[in-house]
């Protein structure tokens, strides 16, 4: 103990310890250009981003500041009134129903796929199913618009009028008139979507799978849990949260898609809340595309404006994305 | 819980393993009699775990894999018709190497956990809780925070808790795959002291590859062993104080002894 006192004596008479400079700089000078090439490129993004959002707001500032917030609640577009009348509500709401529809169809296909590839088939089959998920992705959403309107459509239609018939007492698959053959709506419109984010979601979900610890999986199973059960109780919910991510960014892409969508939903100003069999229905990408070809500088300026609302609700599914999936797993933090 | 089943005894008949086409195991027969605790030794890579994989049918969840021979539940083959891998898995109870508690599930579900996978009716969920628990001498510990997340626990309890979790299915046989290699010194004693109160009710394989451990738990002892590119088999087979202290063979003499492994 005298010992011990001593020492912490001899510590108090000594003067603070003078730290070290540490640094994790660059080492030498090829490592410095590489930092700054490095670091130029990662701001680059962030610059362009910002560029993109200035530019959107300048050009859309005239349309904003002449039509006000029934911009994005209005139900009107009328270039021969004086002053002209741009309002995009239906479009907006479209964009999210027709999303929506999407993530609904494509999440129980994409969770089952995954399931497919990482816990059933071997390796080699898993490998080739994969490559052609991803083959999906780099389907150009032109051909995927052209299957959609002469090949799907049809098929769409038929299973439009099925669900009509058998379940149209329920709001959700009433029509005003069977006359219309059941084309051109969201229920078909979704269904594209569904396509172009099943690769997405896919991917996200089988990386999440994949690192699941199989000793979790094989602990249920020694528990006598059955493939379902085990699915139901242990994989889904350890990795639900990072999955809801992977939908959100998969439903952050089919609003911004235009082309596919395009051909295939008939768009209206006037708002379809959710009869998902009318054909009758708005996406924001899909208007700006059927009226950028002749419209006049204001109608550019309104465009534009539906352009920064698409970007920002984009942006805004994205950031909730990576919330969800930072918080995904929260007992690994512990 | 009252009715806990009666121990088994069971036992494996000219077992022979693949992966593939690559034989790990060659014929390996043993008798794991009811209320023993059997411990299974060996090297690295001899086939002990891939051999008490094939106890309780896990052995078949891996892709390729191969199996010859039987494995009798009280006389009955649990690779027969009259068995499933389900209704063998809920018989035959197993601890894992590591801890491997279900980190999405409060202690208590957890417990529950493997009556709500196998789809039987939980009666009287509150008994079945604190008897699993008490069983596995870890009630004291964790009794005031049932509603806690089960990874929230200590390595050493955890693997306690998965113990509990096995226990609540009430099974004839537990099997350990070197339960205390991740443990430290202080939990391992408590594993193995909760491991001789078990023996009581239920039949015990564990594998180890802790020579004090072997002979602290067990009552008999196997030793494997594969050479270089055949498949493993045992070597020696008897009571635990024999195997340690005069054993036929001259290579489980070796083992034992710290020569090699």
């Amino acid at each position: 103990m005298g010992k011990l006192q001593g020492m912490s004596e001899a510590s108090v008479t000594n003067s603070a310890p003078v730290r070290r400079k540490l640094s994790a700089g660059p080492l030498s000078r090829g490592d410095k250009w590489f930092f700054r090439t490095a670091s130029i490129a990662a701001n680059f993004a962030f610059v362009l981003v910002a560029l993109i959002l200035i530019f959107l707001f300048i050009q859309a500032l005239p349309a904003i500041t002449s039509q006000g917030l029934p911009f994005i609640y209005g139900t009107e577009w009328n270039n021969s009134k004086d002053p002209i009348v741009m309002q995009i509500g239906p479009m907006i709401w479209g964009s999210v129903l027709v999303g929506a529809l999407g993530v609904v169809f494509a999440t129980p296909l994409a969770i089952s796929l995954s399931y497919l590839i990482v816990f059933m088939l071997p390796s080699r089959s898993a490998k080739a199913a994969t490559t052609l998920v991803d083959l999906l992705a780099a389907l150009p959403s032109v051909i995927l618009g052209l299957w959609g309107l002469f090949v799907f459509t049809p098929v769409a239609a038929q299973w439009s009028s099925l669900l009509n018939s058998y379940v149209g007492w329920f709001p959700l698959f009433q029509v005003s008139t069977a006359d219309n053959g059941f084309l051109g709506s969201p229920f078909i419109a979704g269904w594209i979507v569904a396509i172009m984010i099943v690769p997405i979601i896919t991917s996200i979900t089988r990386e999440v799978f994949s690192q699941l610890d199989r000793d979790l999986i094989n602990g249920a199973l020694a528990l006598g849990g059955s493939r379902l059960s085990v699915f139901r109780r242990v994989i889904f919910p350890t990795s639900s949260g990072a999955v809801v991510g992977g939908v959100l960014l998969g439903l952050g892409r089919a609003l911004g898609e235009t082309v596919a969508i395009f051909y295939v939903l008939q768009l209206s100003f006037d708002f379809n809340w959710a009869q998902i069999l009318e054909p009758k229905g708005g996406a924001v990408a899909s208007m700006i595309l059927s009226k950028f070809g002749e419209a006049s500088e204001e109608e550019v300026s309104g465009l534009i404006a539906a352009g920064l609302v698409l970007f920002i609700l984009t942006l805004g599914i994205n950031f909730l994305a990576s919330v969800i999936v930072n918080r995904a797993q929260p007992w690994r933090k512990i | 819980m009252n009715s806990l089943t009666k121990a088994s005894t069971l036992s494996s008949e000219n077992i022979s393993v693949w992966f593939g086409q690559r034989q790990v195991l060659s014929d390996v027969n043993l008798v794991f009699p009811a209320n023993k605790v059997t411990a299974l030794i060996g090297p690295s890579g001899c086939g002990k775990s891939t051999f008490i994989r094939t106890l309780n049918r896990m052995h078949e969840l891996i892709p390729g894999a191969g199996l010859a021979g039987s494995v009798y539940l009280d006389g009955e083959d649990i690779y027969g018709e009259e068995f499933d891998a389900v209704s063998v898995r809920i018989k035959i109870g197993m601890v894992f190497q590591k801890p491997n508690p279900f980190p999405t599930m409060t202690i208590r579900d957890n417990i529950l956990s493997g009556l709500r996978l196998s789809g039987r009716k939980i009666e009287s969920a509150d008994e079945v809780v604190e008897t699993s628990l008490r069983r596995a001498s870890i009630w004291n510990e964790v009794k005031d925070r049932l509603n806690d997340q089960a990874i929230s626990l200590s390595g050493g309890q955890q693997q306690r808790l998965c113990i509990a979790r096995s226990l609540a299915m009430n099974p004839q046989v537990l099997l350990m795959d070197e339960p205390c290699s991740a443990l430290d010194p202080g939990s391992t004693r408590r594993i193995e002291e909760t491991i001789k109160e078990l023996s009581s009710s239920m039949t015990i394989v564990i594998v180890t590859h802790n020579m004090q451990q072997a002979q602290r738990v067990s009552d008999q002892t196997a030793f494997f062993l594969a050479d270089d590119n055949t498949p493993g088999g045992v070597v020696e087979f008897g009571a635990t104080e024999q195997i340690f202290n005069g054993p036929i063979d001259q290579r489980t003499n070796d083992y034992v002894n710290g020569h090699f492994g």
